[in-house]
Protein backbone atom coordinates (compact mmCIF):
# COMPACT_ATOMS: atom_id res chain seq x y z
CA UNK A 1 0.00 0.00 0.00
CA UNK A 2 1.45 3.64 -0.91
CA UNK A 3 -0.65 6.05 0.67
CA UNK A 4 -1.42 7.71 -2.08
CA UNK A 5 -3.14 10.94 -2.28
CA UNK A 6 -5.38 12.09 -4.99
CA UNK A 7 -4.24 14.88 -7.65
CA UNK A 8 -3.56 18.38 -7.17
CA UNK A 9 -4.96 17.01 -2.80
CA UNK A 10 -2.14 17.21 -0.50
CA UNK A 11 -1.05 17.71 3.19
CA UNK A 12 -0.03 20.65 4.78
CA UNK A 13 3.19 19.67 6.86
CA UNK A 14 3.91 21.93 10.00
CA UNK A 15 5.98 24.28 8.68
CA UNK A 16 3.77 25.70 5.87
CA UNK A 17 0.83 24.57 8.64
CA UNK A 18 1.98 27.28 11.17
CA UNK A 19 2.39 29.61 8.83
CA UNK A 20 -1.40 29.79 7.66
CA UNK A 21 -2.26 29.23 11.12
CA UNK A 22 -0.45 32.74 11.97
CA UNK A 23 -1.62 34.47 9.05
CA UNK A 24 -5.49 32.99 9.61
CA UNK A 25 -5.08 34.36 12.93
CA UNK A 26 -3.87 37.55 11.90
CA UNK A 27 -6.08 38.28 9.32
CA UNK A 28 -9.25 37.48 11.20
CA UNK A 29 -8.12 39.32 14.27
CA UNK A 30 -8.13 42.26 11.59
CA UNK A 31 -11.96 41.82 10.47
CA UNK A 32 -12.45 41.64 14.32
CA UNK A 33 -10.71 45.14 14.70
CA UNK A 34 -13.35 45.94 11.95
CA UNK A 35 -16.46 44.71 13.20
CA UNK A 36 -17.10 41.85 10.99
CA UNK A 37 -18.43 39.24 12.83
CA UNK A 38 -17.24 35.25 12.52
CA UNK A 39 -19.81 32.96 10.14
CA UNK A 40 -19.12 29.40 9.80
CA UNK A 41 -21.14 27.54 7.20
CA UNK A 42 -21.36 23.90 6.84
CA UNK A 43 -19.25 21.90 4.80
CA UNK A 44 -21.67 20.37 2.83
CA UNK A 45 -25.59 21.45 1.80
CA UNK A 46 -28.35 20.67 -0.31
CA UNK A 47 -27.26 21.68 -4.14
CA UNK A 48 -29.96 24.06 -4.73
CA UNK A 49 -29.16 26.35 -1.94
CA UNK A 50 -25.46 26.24 -2.69
CA UNK A 51 -25.67 27.18 -6.25
CA UNK A 52 -28.49 29.65 -6.34
CA UNK A 53 -27.52 32.93 -7.34
CA UNK A 54 -24.36 31.88 -8.48
CA UNK A 55 -25.23 30.87 -12.06
CA UNK A 56 -23.57 27.85 -13.67
CA UNK A 57 -19.88 29.07 -13.12
CA UNK A 58 -19.79 26.87 -9.90
CA UNK A 59 -22.04 23.63 -10.31
CA UNK A 60 -19.03 21.59 -12.58
CA UNK A 61 -17.10 22.58 -9.99
CA UNK A 62 -18.45 21.60 -7.18
CA UNK A 63 -18.75 17.52 -5.71
CA UNK A 64 -21.66 16.29 -5.62
CA UNK A 65 -23.17 13.20 -3.29
CA UNK A 66 -26.25 11.89 -2.28
CA UNK A 67 -27.79 12.72 1.31
CA UNK A 68 -28.73 9.20 3.04
CA UNK A 69 -31.27 10.89 5.67
CA UNK A 70 -33.12 12.86 2.76
CA UNK A 71 -32.33 11.19 -0.80
CA UNK A 72 -31.70 15.18 -2.04
CA UNK A 73 -28.67 15.81 -3.55
CA UNK A 74 -26.43 17.56 -1.63
CA UNK A 75 -22.69 19.16 -2.49
CA UNK A 76 -18.95 20.24 -1.05
CA UNK A 77 -19.15 23.71 -1.15
CA UNK A 78 -16.62 24.74 -3.67
CA UNK A 79 -17.25 28.39 -2.70
CA UNK A 80 -18.26 30.22 1.05
CA UNK A 81 -19.07 33.47 -0.38
CA UNK A 82 -22.89 32.15 -1.66
CA UNK A 83 -23.48 30.75 2.19
CA UNK A 84 -22.51 33.39 3.81
CA UNK A 85 -24.87 35.40 1.36
CA UNK A 86 -27.70 33.46 2.84
CA UNK A 87 -26.73 33.63 6.50
CA UNK A 88 -27.60 37.02 5.46
CA UNK A 89 -30.38 37.16 3.65
CA UNK A 90 -32.10 33.83 5.30
CA UNK A 91 -31.03 33.95 8.80
CA UNK A 92 -30.00 36.79 10.10
CA UNK A 93 -32.75 38.85 8.94
CA UNK A 94 -31.02 42.35 9.81
CA UNK A 95 -31.86 45.84 8.75
CA UNK A 96 -29.30 47.81 7.98
CA UNK A 97 -25.31 46.80 7.72
CA UNK A 98 -24.15 43.62 8.43
CA UNK A 99 -20.56 42.80 8.63
CA UNK A 100 -19.54 38.84 8.22
CA UNK A 101 -16.83 37.18 8.09
CA UNK A 102 -15.58 33.46 7.32
CA UNK A 103 -12.39 31.35 7.16
CA UNK A 104 -12.29 27.59 5.77
CA UNK A 105 -12.02 25.05 3.34
CA UNK A 106 -13.63 24.82 -0.30
CA UNK A 107 -13.35 21.65 -2.59
CA UNK A 108 -13.23 21.95 -6.01
CA UNK A 109 -13.80 19.11 -8.82
CA UNK A 110 -11.06 20.44 -11.08
CA UNK A 111 -8.48 22.49 -10.36
CA UNK A 112 -9.70 26.18 -10.89
CA UNK A 113 -6.39 27.49 -12.62
CA UNK A 114 -3.78 24.79 -14.29
CA UNK A 115 -1.82 23.48 -10.82
CA UNK A 116 -3.67 25.10 -8.56
CA UNK A 117 -4.73 22.60 -5.08
CA UNK A 118 -7.99 21.48 -5.40
CA UNK A 119 -9.02 22.25 -1.57
CA UNK A 120 -7.88 25.96 -1.45
CA UNK A 121 -8.67 27.91 2.23
CA UNK A 122 -10.62 30.64 1.75
CA UNK A 123 -10.70 33.86 4.43
CA UNK A 124 -13.18 36.50 3.44
CA UNK A 125 -14.88 39.60 4.29
CA UNK A 126 -18.51 40.51 3.34
CA UNK A 127 -20.54 43.42 4.28
CA UNK A 128 -24.07 44.01 3.62
CA UNK A 129 -26.94 46.41 3.21
CA UNK A 130 -25.09 49.14 1.98
CA UNK A 131 -25.30 49.85 -2.38
CA UNK A 132 -23.22 52.92 -1.77
CA UNK A 133 -19.64 53.10 -2.45
CA UNK A 134 -18.78 54.18 0.66
CA UNK A 135 -19.01 49.85 0.86
CA UNK A 136 -17.23 49.30 -1.97
CA UNK A 137 -14.14 51.90 -0.51
CA UNK A 138 -14.20 49.79 2.92
CA UNK A 139 -13.84 46.38 1.57
CA UNK A 140 -11.12 47.64 -0.97
CA UNK A 141 -9.15 49.28 2.38
CA UNK A 142 -9.81 46.35 4.27
CA UNK A 143 -8.19 44.32 1.62
CA UNK A 144 -5.04 46.25 1.44
CA UNK A 145 -4.39 46.33 4.83
CA UNK A 146 -4.84 42.08 4.65
CA UNK A 147 -2.44 42.17 2.06
CA UNK A 148 -0.31 44.34 3.87
CA UNK A 149 -0.19 43.14 7.45
CA UNK A 150 0.75 39.57 5.73
CA UNK A 151 3.71 41.45 3.94
CA UNK A 152 2.67 40.37 0.01
CA UNK A 153 5.29 41.24 -1.57
CA UNK A 154 4.85 43.53 -4.76
CA UNK A 155 0.41 43.48 -4.13
CA UNK A 156 -1.35 45.61 -6.30
CA UNK A 157 -5.20 45.47 -7.32
CA UNK A 158 -6.81 45.15 -10.33
CA UNK A 159 -10.26 47.02 -10.91
CA UNK A 160 -12.97 45.78 -13.17
CA UNK A 161 -16.79 46.61 -13.21
CA UNK A 162 -19.18 44.62 -14.57
CA UNK A 163 -21.58 47.81 -15.71
CA UNK A 164 -19.22 49.13 -18.45
CA UNK A 165 -19.74 45.85 -20.87
CA UNK A 166 -23.59 45.64 -19.48
CA UNK A 167 -24.63 48.40 -20.19
CA UNK A 168 -22.88 48.27 -23.59
CA UNK A 169 -25.02 45.18 -24.35
CA UNK A 170 -28.08 46.93 -22.99
CA UNK A 171 -27.53 49.79 -25.19
CA UNK A 172 -27.23 47.72 -27.90
CA UNK A 173 -30.33 45.80 -27.04
CA UNK A 174 -27.89 42.47 -27.59
CA UNK A 175 -30.00 39.68 -26.23
CA UNK A 176 -28.98 37.15 -24.34
CA UNK A 177 -27.81 34.71 -26.58
CA UNK A 178 -25.43 37.34 -28.04
CA UNK A 179 -24.65 39.17 -24.69
CA UNK A 180 -23.50 35.55 -23.67
CA UNK A 181 -21.33 34.98 -26.84
CA UNK A 182 -19.46 38.61 -26.81
CA UNK A 183 -19.23 37.84 -22.77
CA UNK A 184 -16.98 34.40 -24.08
CA UNK A 185 -15.03 36.19 -26.07
CA UNK A 186 -14.38 39.28 -24.01
CA UNK A 187 -12.85 37.40 -21.12
CA UNK A 188 -10.44 35.75 -23.89
CA UNK A 189 -10.12 39.12 -25.53
CA UNK A 190 -10.29 37.07 -28.66
CA UNK A 191 -10.84 40.53 -30.83
CA UNK A 192 -11.43 38.82 -34.52
CA UNK A 193 -14.63 37.19 -32.97
CA UNK A 194 -15.41 40.14 -30.94
CA UNK A 195 -15.67 41.87 -35.02
CA UNK A 196 -17.22 38.83 -36.18
CA UNK A 197 -20.13 38.71 -33.34
CA UNK A 198 -20.52 42.55 -32.76
CA UNK A 199 -21.18 42.91 -36.79
CA UNK A 200 -25.01 43.29 -37.50
CA UNK A 201 -24.89 46.25 -33.71
CA UNK A 202 -25.14 50.12 -34.15
CA UNK A 203 -21.40 51.02 -35.23
CA UNK A 204 -20.74 53.56 -31.94
CA UNK A 205 -21.71 50.57 -29.54
CA UNK A 206 -19.64 48.45 -32.13
CA UNK A 207 -16.46 50.30 -31.90
CA UNK A 208 -16.67 50.89 -28.04
CA UNK A 209 -17.04 46.98 -27.68
CA UNK A 210 -13.81 46.34 -29.78
CA UNK A 211 -12.20 49.41 -27.85
CA UNK A 212 -12.76 46.77 -23.69
CA UNK A 213 -10.11 44.38 -24.61
CA UNK A 214 -7.46 47.10 -24.96
CA UNK A 215 -8.66 49.64 -21.82
CA UNK A 216 -6.27 47.61 -19.51
CA UNK A 217 -3.82 49.17 -17.76
CA UNK A 218 -2.79 51.94 -15.19
CA UNK A 219 -4.84 54.90 -14.46
CA UNK A 220 -4.14 56.04 -18.26
CA UNK A 221 -7.05 53.56 -18.98
CA UNK A 222 -9.63 56.09 -17.17
CA UNK A 223 -8.83 58.94 -18.97
CA UNK A 224 -8.73 56.76 -22.44
CA UNK A 225 -12.47 54.93 -21.47
CA UNK A 226 -14.23 58.67 -20.46
CA UNK A 227 -12.62 59.79 -23.98
CA UNK A 228 -13.72 57.29 -26.04
CA UNK A 229 -16.70 55.08 -24.75
CA UNK A 230 -19.96 56.66 -25.28
CA UNK A 231 -21.76 58.69 -22.69
CA UNK A 232 -24.61 56.10 -20.89
CA UNK A 233 -25.26 56.69 -17.51
CA UNK A 234 -24.14 53.43 -16.26
CA UNK A 235 -21.05 53.02 -18.04
CA UNK A 236 -20.30 56.82 -16.97
CA UNK A 237 -21.21 55.82 -12.96
CA UNK A 238 -19.13 52.79 -13.41
CA UNK A 239 -16.24 54.75 -14.47
CA UNK A 240 -16.73 57.57 -11.82
CA UNK A 241 -16.71 54.42 -9.24
CA UNK A 242 -13.59 52.77 -10.53
CA UNK A 243 -11.62 56.61 -10.33
CA UNK A 244 -12.91 56.95 -6.52
CA UNK A 245 -11.65 53.47 -5.50
CA UNK A 246 -8.20 53.96 -7.18
CA UNK A 247 -7.71 57.36 -5.46
CA UNK A 248 -8.51 55.69 -2.00
CA UNK A 249 -6.39 52.53 -2.69
CA UNK A 250 -3.03 52.14 -0.87
CA UNK A 251 -1.79 49.69 -3.06
CA UNK A 252 -0.38 50.48 -6.87
CA UNK A 253 -3.91 49.90 -8.85
CA UNK A 254 -4.31 48.47 -12.38
CA UNK A 255 -7.75 48.63 -14.54
CA UNK A 256 -9.74 45.91 -17.00
CA UNK A 257 -12.37 47.07 -18.50
CA UNK A 258 -13.03 43.98 -20.16
CA UNK A 259 -12.56 41.77 -17.02
CA UNK A 260 -15.85 39.85 -16.25
CA UNK A 261 -15.08 36.95 -13.92
CA UNK A 262 -18.07 35.97 -12.04
CA UNK A 263 -20.34 38.19 -14.48
CA UNK A 264 -23.01 36.03 -13.75
CA UNK A 265 -23.00 37.07 -10.36
CA UNK A 266 -21.17 40.39 -9.64
CA UNK A 267 -23.25 43.60 -10.18
CA UNK A 268 -20.89 46.52 -9.65
CA UNK A 269 -17.25 46.37 -9.13
CA UNK A 270 -14.67 43.37 -9.67
CA UNK A 271 -11.75 43.40 -7.55
CA UNK A 272 -8.67 41.18 -8.38
CA UNK A 273 -5.66 41.44 -6.02
CA UNK A 274 -2.16 40.03 -7.42
CA UNK A 275 1.40 39.47 -5.45
CA UNK A 276 4.66 37.96 -6.33
CA UNK A 277 4.71 34.19 -5.58
CA UNK A 278 1.60 34.06 -6.91
CA UNK A 279 0.42 32.85 -10.35
CA UNK A 280 -3.24 33.82 -10.61
CA UNK A 281 -4.75 36.41 -8.01
CA UNK A 282 -4.36 35.74 -4.60
CA UNK A 283 -7.77 37.30 -3.69
CA UNK A 284 -11.21 37.93 -5.51
CA UNK A 285 -14.16 39.98 -4.75
CA UNK A 286 -16.63 43.02 -5.68
CA UNK A 287 -20.53 43.44 -5.38
CA UNK A 288 -22.95 40.84 -5.69
CA UNK A 289 -26.46 42.61 -5.43
CA UNK A 290 -28.60 40.15 -6.80
CA UNK A 291 -27.35 36.92 -4.98
CA UNK A 292 -29.63 37.68 -1.77
CA UNK A 293 -32.85 37.92 -3.78
CA UNK A 294 -32.33 34.39 -4.77
CA UNK A 295 -32.73 33.87 -0.94
CA UNK A 296 -35.88 36.05 -0.26
CA UNK A 297 -34.29 39.22 0.45
CA UNK A 298 -32.14 41.64 -2.09
CA UNK A 299 -29.57 42.81 -0.34
CA UNK A 300 -26.75 45.13 -1.47
CA UNK A 301 -23.57 43.09 -1.03
CA UNK A 302 -19.43 43.36 -1.63
CA UNK A 303 -16.77 41.16 -0.18
CA UNK A 304 -13.30 39.66 -0.35
CA UNK A 305 -11.95 36.52 -0.58
CA UNK A 306 -8.15 35.81 -0.21
CA UNK A 307 -6.69 32.44 -1.20
CA UNK A 308 -4.85 31.77 2.54
CA UNK A 309 -2.66 29.08 1.23
CA UNK A 310 -1.24 30.73 -1.84
CA UNK A 311 -0.79 34.01 0.07
CA UNK A 312 0.75 31.69 2.88
CA UNK A 313 2.95 30.30 0.49
CA UNK A 314 4.20 33.66 -1.44
CA UNK A 315 5.27 35.47 1.90
CA UNK A 316 7.69 32.52 3.22
CA UNK B 1 15.20 43.39 -17.48
CA UNK B 2 11.93 41.72 -18.33
CA UNK B 3 12.12 38.22 -20.18
CA UNK B 4 9.69 37.59 -22.98
CA UNK B 5 9.34 33.89 -24.22
CA UNK B 6 7.44 32.99 -27.62
CA UNK B 7 5.97 29.04 -27.92
CA UNK B 8 6.28 28.26 -31.47
CA UNK B 9 5.58 24.74 -33.29
CA UNK B 10 8.00 23.76 -35.81
CA UNK B 11 7.06 23.13 -39.53
CA UNK B 12 4.01 25.33 -40.93
CA UNK B 13 3.83 27.49 -38.05
CA UNK B 14 7.11 28.26 -37.44
CA UNK B 15 7.59 28.84 -41.41
CA UNK B 16 4.94 31.19 -41.32
CA UNK B 17 5.49 32.95 -38.58
CA UNK B 18 9.31 33.74 -39.22
CA UNK B 19 8.08 36.81 -41.70
CA UNK B 20 6.12 37.97 -39.03
CA UNK B 21 8.94 37.84 -36.16
CA UNK B 22 11.34 39.47 -38.77
CA UNK B 23 8.73 42.07 -38.60
CA UNK B 24 8.16 42.40 -35.41
CA UNK B 25 12.25 43.13 -35.59
CA UNK B 26 12.70 39.01 -33.92
CA UNK B 27 15.43 37.01 -35.50
CA UNK B 28 15.93 33.71 -33.97
CA UNK B 29 20.20 33.02 -33.36
CA UNK B 30 19.59 29.36 -34.79
CA UNK B 31 17.25 27.85 -37.68
CA UNK B 32 14.94 25.80 -35.65
CA UNK B 33 14.65 23.03 -38.14
CA UNK B 34 18.22 22.37 -37.92
CA UNK B 35 19.07 23.24 -34.54
CA UNK B 36 18.37 20.63 -31.79
CA UNK B 37 17.75 23.16 -29.49
CA UNK B 38 14.55 23.83 -27.92
CA UNK B 39 15.35 26.85 -25.94
CA UNK B 40 16.25 29.48 -29.06
CA UNK B 41 17.92 32.78 -28.01
CA UNK B 42 17.06 35.51 -30.14
CA UNK B 43 19.06 38.59 -31.47
CA UNK B 44 16.94 40.55 -28.62
CA UNK B 45 18.07 40.06 -25.04
CA UNK B 46 14.64 40.41 -23.80
CA UNK B 47 13.02 37.28 -26.07
CA UNK B 48 13.82 34.02 -26.67
CA UNK B 49 12.02 31.28 -28.54
CA UNK B 50 10.81 27.91 -27.30
CA UNK B 51 9.99 25.07 -29.67
CA UNK B 52 7.06 22.75 -28.29
CA UNK B 53 4.78 20.26 -30.14
CA UNK B 54 2.27 22.18 -32.04
CA UNK B 55 -0.80 20.62 -29.85
CA UNK B 56 0.95 21.54 -26.47
CA UNK B 57 1.61 25.31 -27.05
CA UNK B 58 -2.28 26.32 -25.37
CA UNK B 59 -1.01 24.32 -22.42
CA UNK B 60 2.32 26.36 -22.52
CA UNK B 61 1.42 28.97 -22.43
CA UNK B 62 -1.73 28.58 -20.12
CA UNK B 63 0.53 27.44 -17.47
CA UNK B 64 2.99 30.32 -17.47
CA UNK B 65 5.64 27.95 -19.50
CA UNK B 66 5.52 30.83 -22.08
CA UNK B 67 4.16 34.47 -22.09
CA UNK B 68 3.53 34.48 -25.84
CA UNK B 69 2.57 31.79 -28.45
CA UNK B 70 1.48 31.11 -31.84
CA UNK B 71 -0.89 28.42 -32.08
CA UNK B 72 -3.82 27.38 -34.84
CA UNK B 73 -7.48 27.81 -34.26
CA UNK B 74 -7.89 23.99 -34.46
CA UNK B 75 -5.45 23.33 -31.49
CA UNK B 76 -6.71 26.30 -29.44
CA UNK B 77 -10.71 24.97 -30.21
CA UNK B 78 -9.82 21.18 -29.43
CA UNK B 79 -7.97 22.45 -26.38
CA UNK B 80 -10.99 24.71 -24.92
CA UNK B 81 -9.12 28.17 -25.05
CA UNK B 82 -10.00 28.85 -20.82
CA UNK B 83 -7.15 30.63 -19.29
CA UNK B 84 -5.87 31.91 -22.63
CA UNK B 85 -5.87 35.76 -24.10
CA UNK B 86 -5.83 35.45 -28.01
CA UNK B 87 -6.10 39.06 -29.08
CA UNK B 88 -4.30 38.65 -32.48
CA UNK B 89 -5.53 36.85 -35.50
CA UNK B 90 -2.29 36.09 -37.75
CA UNK B 91 -4.13 35.26 -40.43
CA UNK B 92 -0.90 32.65 -41.30
CA UNK B 93 -1.32 29.03 -41.64
CA UNK B 94 -4.66 29.34 -43.01
CA UNK B 95 -6.62 26.05 -43.82
CA UNK B 96 -10.12 24.51 -43.46
CA UNK B 97 -11.52 22.20 -40.61
CA UNK B 98 -13.72 19.78 -42.80
CA UNK B 99 -16.28 16.43 -42.59
CA UNK B 100 -15.00 14.24 -45.47
CA UNK B 101 -15.97 10.89 -46.28
CA UNK B 102 -15.21 8.09 -49.35
CA UNK B 103 -16.62 9.05 -52.80
CA UNK B 104 -19.92 7.94 -53.36
CA UNK B 105 -20.90 7.80 -49.73
CA UNK B 106 -24.34 9.63 -49.10
CA UNK B 107 -23.46 11.93 -46.37
CA UNK B 108 -26.50 14.00 -46.56
CA UNK B 109 -28.72 10.60 -46.63
CA UNK B 110 -27.14 9.11 -43.79
CA UNK B 111 -27.55 12.38 -41.58
CA UNK B 112 -31.24 12.90 -42.87
CA UNK B 113 -31.47 9.30 -41.50
CA UNK B 114 -30.40 9.62 -38.10
CA UNK B 115 -27.99 7.04 -38.15
CA UNK B 116 -24.92 6.73 -36.36
CA UNK B 117 -22.29 7.54 -37.72
CA UNK B 118 -18.32 6.29 -36.71
CA UNK B 119 -16.27 9.33 -37.08
CA UNK B 120 -11.87 9.49 -36.70
CA UNK B 121 -10.49 12.57 -35.85
CA UNK B 122 -7.72 13.54 -33.58
CA UNK B 123 -10.09 16.50 -32.36
CA UNK B 124 -12.61 15.25 -30.65
CA UNK B 125 -13.90 17.45 -28.65
CA UNK B 126 -14.28 19.59 -31.72
CA UNK B 127 -15.93 16.66 -33.31
CA UNK B 128 -18.07 15.69 -30.44
CA UNK B 129 -19.63 19.21 -30.16
CA UNK B 130 -20.32 19.78 -33.62
CA UNK B 131 -22.31 16.89 -33.96
CA UNK B 132 -24.04 17.36 -31.12
CA UNK B 133 -25.17 20.75 -32.64
CA UNK B 134 -26.56 18.75 -35.38
CA UNK B 135 -27.85 16.55 -33.03
CA UNK B 136 -26.35 13.36 -35.01
CA UNK B 137 -25.17 10.32 -33.03
CA UNK B 138 -21.78 10.13 -33.48
CA UNK B 139 -19.17 7.17 -31.96
CA UNK B 140 -15.53 8.95 -31.96
CA UNK B 141 -12.38 6.93 -32.92
CA UNK B 142 -9.43 8.41 -31.72
CA UNK B 143 -6.64 8.70 -33.99
CA UNK B 144 -3.46 10.26 -34.24
CA UNK B 145 -2.45 10.97 -37.82
CA UNK B 146 -3.24 10.23 -41.49
CA UNK B 147 -6.95 10.20 -40.59
CA UNK B 148 -7.52 9.69 -44.60
CA UNK B 149 -7.08 5.60 -43.97
CA UNK B 150 -9.78 5.28 -41.69
CA UNK B 151 -12.69 4.97 -44.38
CA UNK B 152 -10.68 3.36 -46.57
CA UNK B 153 -10.19 0.26 -44.60
CA UNK B 154 -14.02 0.47 -42.93
CA UNK B 155 -12.57 1.84 -39.15
CA UNK B 156 -14.95 4.97 -40.21
CA UNK B 157 -17.81 6.69 -41.95
CA UNK B 158 -16.36 10.11 -42.08
CA UNK B 159 -13.34 11.82 -40.71
CA UNK B 160 -12.87 15.00 -39.38
CA UNK B 161 -9.67 16.83 -39.79
CA UNK B 162 -7.88 20.11 -41.73
CA UNK B 163 -8.13 20.41 -44.96
CA UNK B 164 -5.77 22.56 -46.46
CA UNK B 165 -5.01 22.21 -50.56
CA UNK B 166 -7.49 19.10 -50.39
CA UNK B 167 -4.70 17.19 -52.19
CA UNK B 168 -4.80 14.19 -49.68
CA UNK B 169 -8.17 13.65 -49.61
CA UNK B 170 -7.96 13.45 -53.26
CA UNK B 171 -5.03 10.83 -53.43
CA UNK B 172 -6.76 8.57 -51.09
CA UNK B 173 -10.90 9.41 -52.79
CA UNK B 174 -12.23 11.34 -50.48
CA UNK B 175 -14.45 14.39 -50.21
CA UNK B 176 -15.01 16.81 -48.19
CA UNK B 177 -18.42 17.24 -47.38
CA UNK B 178 -18.93 20.34 -44.51
CA UNK B 179 -17.03 23.05 -43.06
CA UNK B 180 -16.95 23.49 -39.54
CA UNK B 181 -14.60 25.90 -39.39
CA UNK B 182 -11.91 27.73 -40.85
CA UNK B 183 -8.79 27.95 -39.58
CA UNK B 184 -5.94 29.96 -38.89
CA UNK B 185 -2.92 31.06 -36.30
CA UNK B 186 -3.52 33.17 -33.31
CA UNK B 187 -1.34 35.04 -30.73
CA UNK B 188 -2.22 33.57 -27.47
CA UNK B 189 -1.02 35.49 -24.20
CA UNK B 190 -1.03 34.06 -20.72
CA UNK B 191 -3.47 36.02 -18.23
CA UNK B 192 -1.20 36.76 -15.71
CA UNK B 193 1.76 37.78 -17.50
CA UNK B 194 -0.25 40.54 -19.16
CA UNK B 195 -1.08 42.29 -15.94
CA UNK B 196 2.13 41.69 -14.92
CA UNK B 197 4.75 42.44 -17.84
CA UNK B 198 2.01 44.71 -19.27
CA UNK B 199 4.81 47.12 -20.44
CA UNK B 200 6.52 44.66 -22.12
CA UNK B 201 3.99 42.13 -23.95
CA UNK B 202 2.01 45.28 -25.28
CA UNK B 203 4.16 46.78 -28.15
CA UNK B 204 5.17 42.90 -28.82
CA UNK B 205 1.34 42.23 -29.45
CA UNK B 206 0.78 45.56 -30.82
CA UNK B 207 3.54 44.91 -33.11
CA UNK B 208 2.22 41.43 -34.21
CA UNK B 209 -1.30 42.89 -34.83
CA UNK B 210 0.65 45.23 -36.79
CA UNK B 211 2.29 42.96 -38.98
CA UNK B 212 -0.40 40.96 -39.53
CA UNK B 213 -1.58 43.81 -41.04
CA UNK B 214 -4.90 44.03 -38.87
Amino acid sequence: MRWLLPEYIEDILPAEAARIEQLRRKILDLFFKHDYELVMPPLLEYMDSLLTGTGHDLELRTFKVVDQLSGRMMGLRADITPQVARIDAHLLNRKGVTRLCYCGSVLHTRPASPGATREPIQIGAERYGDAGIAADLEILRLLCKALQLARARNARIAIGHVAVFRSLARAAQAGPELEAQLFEALQRKDVPELRNLSRALEAKIRSAILLLPELYGGPEVLAAAEKKLPRIAGLIAALATLRKLARACKLPVSFDLAELRGYHYHSGVVLDAYCDGVTGAVARGGRYDEVGKAFGRARPATGFSIYLRSLAGAVR
Amino acid sequence: MVKISIALSKGRIFDETAPLLERVGIRPNDDPERSRKLVLATNRRDVQLIVVRASDTPTYVERGGADLGVAGRDVLAEHGGEGLYQPVDLGIAACRMMVAVRKGFDYAGAVRQGARLRVATKYVNITREHFAAKGVHVDLIRLYGSMELAPLVGLADAIVDLVSTGNTLRANSLVPVEEIMPVSARLIVNQAALKTKRAALQPLIDAFSKAAGR
